[in-house]
């Protein structure tokens, strides 16, 4: 598994290139990946059963209707808490497992507390579920979480900080990009979350909250999920693709660009509200320059890639990876123009906006986690997967489904925004776009299928596992 | 610096947080802080608009009210609206509708005043409820626009009053119909049908007339009642008008939206869309 080798760039250095000196099975607890991995897999057919629910509601075709604790309006709470801290908190806690030893060739600070962190995240995921499940809710976007449970959760992020952050800090020499990534997204994700779940509901309300119940929805993407993914892309892409990144410098703009104008926008959520208009438009013009910056970012990577073009087609975490890149492109691109007050005017509360939650949440962090995914069972069960072609429909599926949902959602929006504008009666812009509603059902359908034959394939590759001899000292062809 | 863990902990990390929390909240902070926060009994004290839909409920709902709230007043309309706007953020409602109305896309026209900073400063508006989609219409001027009773219906079985509308029914806000309920349903079906109203004076005279002697022997009555309207009788295990607690809160909390505002209530304009093809200036 020569492939292991950490992308070390010339200029970085540093970073260990000889294999025989990583003994990763000795820094890596594979099973606590594996763990984490299946967790945030079952959270993400749970959060499909919610968002399936609300899909049928919408087009009048809910069967369950009248049942309290099936009511479509928790199971939307559950929908975006179980892909939030369900499927990405369990899926990146499953990663860095995997990339931090590597990367720092220290294990974690403790393994007792890694399992600790484990069952204590499932806590703070299942006590969610119930609490907004029996109508606990509090009133902040992506951060529902009863209250009750918010210094819990507070904890479990200070625990993961400190197990993951000592031996980054541990480590001596220059740090490769993505620790620069994962040891601010630590800082961050504290903070993001303590300031979102307290600061609206004990010290402030009115205008104030509102600025920062925006920040918080802005942050938990922009401070926890976007710098912990993207840190991982820098860690898996080189390391597939056989070469360093493309550009040490732009990684640099990359990281530095994120951290300065991205915490800046959260007020971009409420524009037109009673928030004071100077602060609205600095929300929008760092918005604007963060897209700059993303571009420098997606260019290091498709530079990366220049040469080896052919692994999108033959290698399938690469694929997934750059899919979810293009797919990031298109987001952040449409991040620049829907920030602007005159697209607002039609857009906002509109289906625009859940369509580009779906694209940056399923078409851009979820993809890449299926290509870690299927880049890392194969080597967690000691086997190839047991069916290349189910994979493929995994791909297929899943980035099907998100491009039509985007697209449907997206008409749907400025359907309703311009028939809000006209004044015509409520119900027009119902029965308007109920067409596309439909179509994102289907659309919603197909991803799940898409999921579904993953965990067949997953099920059987674990099987096959069992049935085929001790692994042998030759490492298999994982295919992937 | 730019490599280093101290420069990414402390820049990175720290710094240029604090620096966004101090731009967009801090700032926001400092401008209101002359602006007192109102508490939920501040919200009730002295208003008329909600306090007279409050008073409708109990008159509507009588047995209902007097068993969960007692009486009428600022001191319960305070306790109705903590309770409503619980449900109201537990059931996500702020999910598909949103509490603010924009000085563009014609939203003034539509709901009424543009949305000021002064009506969130309360604790209802801990954590603010401006929500950020609107499958629904907004509510933040929804308050006296409609009936209490438009309201319970509307939350046990939203397309009976609102064609073809996709929200969600709310049956868990609602209990069996009593038997002195389901005697006054009668008396005014009496006027358009004779025969309610000679069952109704049937069951009177068999049973008494004070409402103890009617809930004593509530099994026989509904008995009769199931003969001749097995619909209505249907009403004793759930009913549109028999709201539980949380039922009456919600309905109150909504009649309560935009109760603070001078125009209130403010009814929708709304033309008919051939009218508004004949006369496009108007």
């Amino acid at each position: 598994m020569t492939a292991e080798q950490v992308p070390a760039n010339n200029q970085t250095a540093a970073a260990p290139t000889d294999e025989s000196k990583l003994d990763a099975a000795h820094l890596v607890d594979e099973r606590l990946v594996l763990w984490f991995f299946l967790a945030g897999l079952t959270y993400l057919m749970v959060s499909f059963a919610g968002g399936l629910l609300m899909a049928l509601q919408l087009v009048k075709w809910n069967p369950l209707e009248g049942v309290e604790i099936l009511s479509p309006g928790r199971w939307r709470l559950i929908h975006t808490n179980a892909v939030a801290y369900g499927f990405i908190a369990n899926s990146f806690l499953g990663a860095l497992h995997w990339a931090i030893p590597r990367l720092t060739l220290k294990p974690v600070l403790s393994k007792p507390l890694s399992y600790f962190i484990f069952v204590a995240w499932q806590v703070v995921v299942l006590s969610t579920a119930a609490g907004l499940i029996l109508g606990e809710a509090q009133a902040v976007e992506w951060g529902e979480t009863p209250v009750w449970i918010d210094p819990l959760a507070l904890a479990g992020l200070a625990l993961v900080a400190i197990n993951f952050g000592t031996p980054i800090i541990q480590m001596k020499g220059p740090m490769y990009v993505t620790l620069w990534y994962f040891l601010a997204a630590f800082v961050w994700t504290f903070l993001t979350y303590a300031m979102g779940n307290f600061i609206p509901e004990y010290y402030l309300s009115g205008t104030s909250a509102g600025a920062v119940a925006g920040l918080f929805i802005h942050d938990l993407v922009g401070l926890f999920v976007t710098p912990l993914a993207w840190g991982l892309m820098y860690y898996f892409v080189p390391i597939l693709l056989k070469k360093p990144i493309w550009s040490h410098g732009l990684s640099l703009v990359g990281f530095w660009g994120l951290a300065f104008f991205y915490p800046l926008q959260g007020i971009h959520h409420f524009l037109y509200t009673p928030i004071p208009d100077f602060l609205e438009y600095g929300a929008v013009i760092s918005t604007i320059a963060v897209e700059f910056v993303v571009t420098t970012v997606v260019i290091n990577f498709f530079g990366t890639l220049w040469g080896s073009g052919r692994a999108v087609v033959t290698n399938l975490p690469i694929r997934w990876f750059y899919t979810g890149m293009v797919l990031y492109f298109v987001t952040c691109a449409q991040c620049a123009l829907q920030v602007t007050r005159s697209f607002q005017q039609v857009i906002h509360f509109t289906d625009w906006v859940v369509g580009h939650a779906h694209l940056v949440m399923f078409g851009v962090f979820s993809v890449w986690f299926f290509g870690m995914m299927t880049y890392l069972f194969p080597r967690l069960f000691k086997t190839s997967w047991w069916s290349r072609s189910l994979c493929e429909w995994h791909f297929w599926l899943s980035a099907g489904g998100i491009t039509v949902m985007f697209l449907t959602l997206t008409l749907a929006g400025l359907f309703e925004g311009y028939f809000w504008n006209s004044l015509r009666p409520w119900q027009d812009s119902i029965d308007g776009v109920w067409g596309f509603w439909v179509v994102r059902l289907f659309a919603g359908l197909s991803m799940i299928a898409g999921q579904l034959v993953f965990v067949l394939n997953i099920f059987m590759t674990w099987r096959k596992s069992k049935q085929t001899a001790p692994a042998s000292s030759a490492a298999p062809a994982y295919a992937t | 610096m730019f490599e280093s863990k101290s420069g990414i902990l402390l820049i990175g990390g720290l710094g240029f947080f604090l620096l966004s929390f101090l731009s967009n909240v801090v700032v926001s902070v400092l401008l209101y802080q002359d602006m007192p926060e109102q508490s939920v009994e501040e919200l009730a004290e002295q208003n008329t608009n909600a306090l007279y839909l409050w008073q409708d409920l109990s008159v509507r709902y009588p047995e209902a009210f007097k068993k969960h709230f007692g009486e009428a007043n600022e001191k319960t309309l305070a306790e109705a609206l903590e309770v409503g706007h619980k449900a109201y953020v537990g059931e996500a409602c702020w999910h598909c509708h949103s509490q603010f109305v924009r000085p563009v896309s014609n939203e003034e026209s539509r709901w009424g005043a543009v949305a000021s900073s002064e009506e969130y400063q309360n604790e209802l508006n801990r954590p603010v409820l401006w929500g950020t989609r609107r499958v629904g219409p907004d509510l933040s001027r929804e308050g006296g626009r409609r009936g209490n009773d438009w309201h319970a219906v509307h939350f046990f079985d939203p397309p009976s009053v609102s064609t073809r509308s996709p929200m969600p029914k709310y049956p868990w806000f609602f209990e069996g119909l009593s038997i002195t309920a389901a005697m006054r349903r009668l008396d005014t079906m009496a006027v358009q049908d004779e025969a309610a109203g000679e069952l109704a004076d049937e069951i009177r005279s068999e049973f008494g007339e004070t409402d103890e002697e009617l809930t004593k022997s509530a099994s026989k009555a509904w008995g009769m009642i199931r003969k001749q309207y097995p619909e209505l009788a249907k009403e004793r295990e759930l009913s549109p008008d028999a709201p539980n607690k949380r039922g009456l809160a919600m309905i109150a909390y909504v009649q309560w939206l935009g109760s603070w505002l001078e125009q209130y209530p403010l009814y929708e304009q709304y033309t008919p869309i051939a009218e508004q093809i004949a006369n496009p200036l108007e």
